[in-house]
């Protein structure tokens, strides 16, 4: 809180508390709308972990997600075990792989673009395997069994869609008290040092390796987390649908436009391209009634291209995100004068 | 997983001569795709992201004419080389070069971005569904004793096979060639000796553009083109240069047609859609064994 | 006093040209010792060697008797030794402070702690009011003074300094050797510095040791190895003798 402004404090406050009570108003597909919006966050932020973080690009994210969501989704289906413990399987196979993947790529001095396409390799390979996993359905689908949709069921995340939204709304809110946390204490000085300078960073007794490694681990672990979610969300997981590259690059966007490196731009980010795609399909499914657009006109495909010419704008014209921009001509945060 | 262990040594030496054959020409597509990916990494040191999106505005150029004046995807090439090459030169001239002073992953992002939209405006404009061409040689095939070649296959190979070649041809003989190769060699030196290497630049990506236009003509005939068709021709491009060597074109062919092979005989082998698995399997293996690919010059 | 450093025999080769050849010499401690050389005589390849940021091919490296031939930049750094790079390397998205605190962090249980000690060194090297700045926004001399701060954040016994005066007006250079002189006498540091700044040589050290085409070719105080023929000519040439 230190580091806000009256105003930042404000703006905060104001967040917070329209994201606790908006269950109280909106309507089923609003809410779902939100929660799609919260995992997004969710996931930015762990995707940002290691690129804003310890200076890796992944764009095989989607990988953690589904070993996670299939961990916990076989272990209930199949075992009836509940997500409450099945959370740790999944953070566990999650971060296993994260650690697979980190220790190749820096024993083998991969980085940058190489790295990226290992991440993607891994992903691929994965989603292909687990198209012929016949014990988790393959390409037909691995079911979860729905007991209630009603109540509240934290065991097995079971219940009301507002009960899954308050899940994630903590889980979001957990990770970026998380990251602050780290962020300002040794782990984001060593992250930020190695970011900028990994020569450098080792000049002054930074053990690279190790610390990288927990970033791989640790953005790993909770992208594994969010797989669970999303396998009792939707109760159903298909390799492609879970795992597929779409997938992937869908979580690299709301950090992007958000600010990469930063702490509340992958938040800031997924709520501005969640609302603006769905006002997107509002309009143009309203332009399609009112018969000024032709009928054949994939709604799908305008908002994906919306997200597209998004991304590179902002690269192109502010590559370091809308919220440090935003921040700064809001006056929301203290500069590290003021902070002294 | 039973399926999985199906053995080799179970089938005769026509079913694997026929896959050889098959895998050595669709190999040949394979590598001149990825030509145009190799092209620009070489010189510009870009990794275009947007490669199978280019890829599909190929082939859906080829289906339009197709379907508008009933020409065979293979009299398209010319056409399709010159409208990608147009498409290249603008993306890198306008757009990419801007990016060039920032980390390398804002590349990729750019160019991701790029991509999408691309895949969007093929959904809005042609929907999701798969389409290709109807062509009056489809079935038909040549016997060579007793192992047969596909007509369709073979010539889209020595179509792959005379593009590659010019494209070499050109890049060995041609004075733009030669100096295109100096600014891949030495980016400050070609500027110190006058080249400009923004136009060159420009130039090279318009090439690798023309490379996959033809390419994606070149595929049309063996595949039905639909939007989400681009990723996988991506990462297959990938994976074919990365074994074959970043920056080498002997390379890019070369792993082409060993990806094409190794494709073919694991579908024989095992199933037919393990056979990406294995793809990526290889391309985990050489990153980290030999990055550098087969025949590749440019160090990681 | 005993020896704090000892190089023996340091050997590295690039591709067949020796870089450095068979380069034994000793600092002792709280000595301050100059490296110096023409260019390209093996000066920041032996730094780099000590530093840990190369393998030597062959040779010792041993600081208090322990031998740290060949570890890890960061172990060499555990083991007490710190050092600035010629071409400076800050970490440009952090602050001045934030820089400094990643060094301290070495020795700190705490980042509160850390900043503490990063402000004094600050203070040090009088660069106590740019703490807010981002590095990215520091002029040369400053940022040169920033490696050094940061390198003493992490409480070496060795400080390694390469070619710290370099772009210095001579006031800054004068203002850096006094910095120096105090660090030295103040917490017993010791030093061993690449330098071409004679001005700063013949100041601050103790001994120089010179290097030419990776072999050392001669040893002394400031005043014997001046006048030392063999320097002459490796700077002068043949004829000027």
């Amino acid at each position: 809180m230190s580091e806000l402004t009256p105003a930042g404090r404000a703006a905060l406050l104001a967040f917070t508390l329209l994201l606790l009570v908006l269950p109280a108003f909106a309507t089923g597909h609003v809410l779902s709308v939100a929660i799609i919006c919260l995992n997004l966050a969710y996931l930015g932020q762990s995707w940002n972990l290691m690129l804003g973080f310890a200076g890796l690009l992944s764009i095989g994210h989607a990988l953690f997600v589904g070993l996670g969501a299939y961990a916990s989704g076989y272990l209930f289906a199949k075992h009836g075990v509940p997500p409450v413990i099945g959370v740790a399987a999944a953070i566990a196979v999650a971060m296993l792989m994260g650690a697979l993947i980190g220790y190749l790529g820096f024993r083998f001095a991969i980085g940058g673009v190489y790295f990226a396409l290992l991440t993607i390799a891994f992903s691929e390979f994965v989603r292909i395997l687990l198209d012929h996993a016949t014990f988790v359905g393959g390409t037909e689908g691995l079911f979860l069994p729905v007991t209630r949709r009603s109540g509240v069921d934290l065991i097995n995340l079971r219940g009301w869609t507002e009960m899954f939204y308050y899940v994630i709304l903590a889980l979001c809110v957990g990770a970026f008290v998380l990251c602050r946390a780290m962020l300002n204490g040794r782990i984001g000085y060593f992250w930020r040092a190695i970011r900028d300078n990994p020569e450098a960073a080792e000049a002054v007794g930074v053990h690279i390796f190790r610390y990288r490694m927990y970033a791989v681990i640790l953005s790993a672990g909770m992208a594994g987390v969010s797989g669970v979610f999303t396998a009792f969300y939707n109760n159903n997981l298909f390799p492609e649908q879970v795992l597929g590259i779409e997938r992937s690059i869908e979580i690299t966007l709301a950090p992007i436009v958000g600010g990469v490196g930063t702490l509340f731009g992958p938040i800031f980010g997924a709520f501005v391209l969640t609302p603006m795609g769905e006002f997107l399909t509002f309009a143009v499914d309203g332009l399609k009634e009112s018969g000024l657009i032709a009928k054949n006109v994939k709604t799908d495909g305008v908002k994906l291209m919306f997200w597209g010419l998004a991304v590179a704008l902002i690269v192109l014209f502010k590559p370091s995100g809308l919220w440090p921009w935003v921040c700064r001509g809001l006056g929301l945060v203290k500069s590290p004068e003021q902070r002294g | 997983m039973e399926s999985l262990l199906k053995l080799c040594s179970g089938f005769d030496p026509v079913t694997i001569g026929t896959a050889v054959i098959s895998g050595v020409l669709t190999g040949l597509v394979y590598g001149l795709s990825a030509l145009g990916l190799s092209v620009i990494f070489g010189v510009i040191r870009i990794v275009n992201f947007a490669h199978g999106e280019l890829l599909v505005i190929g082939m859906f150029l080829a289906l339009m004419l197709f379907r508008w004046f009933g020409l065979d995807p293979l009299w398209s090439i010319p056409i399709a080389a010159a409208v990608l090459f147009a498409v290249g030169y603008a993306l890198q001239h306008f757009v990419i070069r801007r990016v060039a002073y920032l980390p390398d992953h804002y590349q990729f992002l750019l160019l991701a971005g790029i991509a999408i939209m691309i895949v969007s405006a093929c959904l809005v404009i042609f929907g999701p569904d798969a389409q290709g061409v109807q062509l009056p040689y489809a079935l038909d095939s040549i016997p060579i004793g007793s192992l047969i070649i596909d007509k369709v296959r073979l010539y889209a190979a020595l179509a792959a096979v005379a593009v590659a070649s010019a494209l070499l041809l050109f890049f060995k003989y041609s004075s733009t060639g030669r100096a295109i190769r100096a600014c891949a060699d030495n980016n400050l030196g070609a500027r110190v000796v006058g080249l400009n290497v923004d136009r060159l630049y420009a130039l090279t990506f318009g090439i690798g553009a023309a490379c996959i236009g033809a390419a994606g003509c070149i595929i049309l005939l063996l595949v039905q083109v639909h939007p989400y068709l681009a990723p996988g021709y991506t990462l297959l491009a990938f994976v074919v240069v990365i074994v074959g060597g970043m920056g080498s074109l002997f390379g890019a062919l070369l792993g082409g047609v060993l990806i094409g092979v190794a494709e073919d005989l694991a579908s024989v082998c095992t199933q037919p859609s393990l056979k990406t698995a294995f793809s990526f399997g290889l391309l985990i293996l050489v990153l980290l064994l030999r990055p550098q690919g087969l025949l590749g010059r440019i160090a990681r | 006093m005993a020896a704090l450093l000892e190089v023996e025999n340091l050997s590295k080769s690039f591709r067949g040209l020796r870089a450095v050849a068979e380069v034994s010499f000793s600092v002792e401690e709280r000595g301050i010792v100059a490296l110096i050389g023409p260019n390209g005589a093996g000066k920041t390849t032996c730094f780099n060697l000590i530093a840990g940021a190369m393998r030597p091919d062959s040779g010792h490296v041993r600081l208090a008797g322990s031998e740290i031939t060949g570890l890890r930049a960061d172990r060499i750094c555990d083991a007490g030794i710190g050092r600035t790079f010629q071409l400076v390397k800050p970490f440009q998205d952090l602050t001045v402070l934030e820089n400094v605190t990643v060094g301290a962090l070495h020795n700190s249980a705490t980042v509160a702690e850390a900043k503490r000690e990063a402000a004094r060194n600050l203070e040090l090297l009088e660069l106590g009011d740019k703490r807010h700045m981002h590095a990215a926004n520091l002029t040369l001399p400053d940022r040169k003074r920033l490696e050094v701060a940061r390198a003493l954040a992490t409480k070496p016994r060795l400080l390694l300094l390469d070619e710290v005066m370099a772009g210095l007006r001579p006031t800054e250079t004068d203002r850096m050797v006094t910095v120096l002189r105090r660090l030295r006498a103040e917490s017993g540091l010791t030093i061993l510095l690449i330098e071409h700044v004679m001005r700063a040589v013949m100041a601050l050290s103790d001994r120089v040791v010179v290097l030419h085409h990776g072999e050392k070719i001669s040893e002394g105080t400031p005043a014997q190895v001046t006048k030392d023929p063999a320097v002459l000519e490796c700077y002068l040439g043949e004829g000027a003798i």
